[in-house]
């Protein structure tokens, strides 16, 4: 029992500290501000983007262009994690198709998502149609591979079993190859909602398409900088939200793993 | 051969429709023209612009990542060596963590304008976080028997880190510089479509915005080829230490 007092006493310490660190950089901040160490141009005073953020959202216009970069930020990814699952499982159920066309996914995963942008600006114009493919295209990637990689690793036994069950192809992908994936899945879809973040970022900067993009880039040819800050510290916390919000999620859809 | 084939395939049937679907398209050009125009950008006389591009991109990537390398690493030493500095620094890194790398292009932009110094400073804050965060667990990974020892011969905490953690991190830093190197190309390139106006992002907006189909696909195609070539070399080169290092060939991704 004093072991585990001890040990309690101990996290309530790391968590004191923890929140003393951010304190102490947050203060930091506030004294680079203040005593001017860093041009206010550069840099606002944390009561200055709080103001900025505060008034945005009680205006309703950061909360209108917070709104629209998450809009496009979800569905991208959605699109991205149906596709990505879709042509995964279609590419990974078959020996044949993964020997033929997983050498070319794999060349051009490392093409970033956003060089393809110009290209659909010419396709679709410098619409949010054309941000929204892009979102989609770039972040299908993780969960393409993921799944191609799932079906790939599943087990020779299980295959055996769908053999010995005469499971036909499609049978096997959904009642065994896509559970098997469904933890590599999860992850890919992880990443790929950072990467919809990313992207939906970038194609409001170049497309002129309404979000947080758009706004912090005219706030910064404007100096603006608390606005700036303002947008950022909400690109932040859409990332940490949707980062969180995914781990519940995956912990919900893995329980039966554990057992 | 195998895996030249769907490639192949694919850029044929590219070819035939751009030149019997859409010809003379503002959108889209055949690969066989975008060949002929990046033949015709690259020999250009008296005009490097295709090297000049090339190198901007890289030597900025390389830079920013050089940077961020350098700070993580550092960090995620002490972080993974001190389970305590782990635990005061936990929450400012989550709180920091999730702001994507591209929120920060137009601060950068605010703060040096446009060239070499905002694209390596948005590498750097882009490629620091996973180099921190992998560092820090193959520091915690080091064998605990190592510390013992380094403890027995009465080691200094320098030495401790230098001559026995430090050697025995090498071939997982390695998978986490080959990632950052990949994060680092996808940020350069990046930041230059955005906003900076060089390299090879840039040029290949301005081919778009001229209309010029032809040389925004050459330059698309060029963006993959030279992103899987330094992968690919990283990727060896990763191998080759692992392999250097006594451990399996196999298995090592990440």
């Amino acid at each position: 029992m004093s072991s585990a007092v001890l040990q309690s006493s101990t996290r309530g310490r790391a968590t004191t500290e923890s929140v003393a660190v951010l304190v102490c950089l947050l203060a930091l901040w506030w004294l680079a501000s203040h005593l001017q160490w860093v041009s206010k141009v550069f840099l606002p005073t944390p009561e200055a983007t709080l103001e900025s953020l505060v008034q945005g959202l009680s205006t309703g216009e950061l909360a209108g262009f917070t709104w629209d970069t998450v809009v496009r930020m979800l569905l991208g990814w959605l699109l991205a994690s149906a596709i990505g699952t879709a042509l995964g499982a279609l590419i990974g159920a078959s020996a044949t198709a993964r020997t033929w066309i997983a050498p070319t996914l794999e060349f051009l995963r490392p093409l970033p998502a956003s060089a393809v942008m110009p290209l659909a600006i010419s396709l679709f114009g410098l619409s949010g149609g054309m941000v929204l493919s892009v979102v989609a295209f770039g972040a299908m990637w993780p969960v393409l591979l993921a799944t191609v990689h799932g079906l790939a690793s599943v087990h020779v036994r299980l295959r055996e079993v769908a053999t010995a069950l005469q499971l036909s192809r499609t049978a096997f992908v959904f009642k065994i190859g896509l559970p098997n994936a469904l933890p590599d899945i999860l992850a890919g879809m992880r990443l790929s909602m950072t990467v919809s973040l990313i992207v939906a970022v970038v194609g409001e900067m170049i497309a002129s398409q309404s979000g947080l993009g758009q706004a912090i880039l005219l706030a910064a040819r404007s100096f603006r900088a608390s606005e700036l800050f303002a947008g950022i510290v909400l690109l932040g916390a859409i990332g940490f939200v949707s980062n969180a919000l995914l781990a519940l999620l995956e912990h919900q859809f893995l329980k039966w793993q554990r057992h | 051969m195998r895996p030249w084939v769907f490639p192949l395939l694919l850029l044929a049937l590219l070819e035939a429709a751009a030149r019997w679907l859409v010809p003379g398209s503002d959108a889209l050009a055949p690969p066989s023209q975008a060949l002929l125009a990046f033949g015709k950008a690259l020999s250009a006389s008296g005009d490097d612009s295709v090297l000049q591009a090339t190198a901007f991109t890289l030597s900025s990537a390389a830079l920013g990542l050089l940077l961020g390398a350098a700070l993580g690493v550092t960090l995620g030493l002490v972080l993974g060596l001190s389970r305590r500095a782990a635990a005061m620094g936990f929450l400012s890194i989550e709180v920091l963590r999730p702001v994507p790398s591209v929120a920060l292009i137009p601060l950068a932009m605010l703060v040096f304008g446009f060239g070499y110094r905002m694209e390596i400073s948005v590498v750097a804050f882009a490629t620091f976080w996973p180099l921190l965060i992998l560092t820090q667990a193959a520091a915690r990974q080091v064998e605990p028997q190592l510390l013992e020892v380094a403890h027995a011969l009465g080691l200094s905490a320098w030495a401790r880190t230098t001559q026995i953690v430090l050697p025995a991190m090498v071939p997982r830093l390695f998978i986490a510089l080959r990632l950052g190197v990949s994060f680092a190309l996808v940020v350069a390139v990046t930041v230059e479509i955005a906003a900076n106006p060089s390299g090879m992002g840039y040029a290949m907006m301005i081919a778009q915005q001229s209309l010029a189909p032809d040389l925004m696909l050459a330059w698309l195609a060029w963006i993959g080829v030279v992103g899987f070539a330094i992968n690919a070399l990283t990727l060896r080169l990763q191998r080759a230490i692992a392999h250097r290092m006594g451990e399996p060939r196999t298995g090592v991704a990440p």
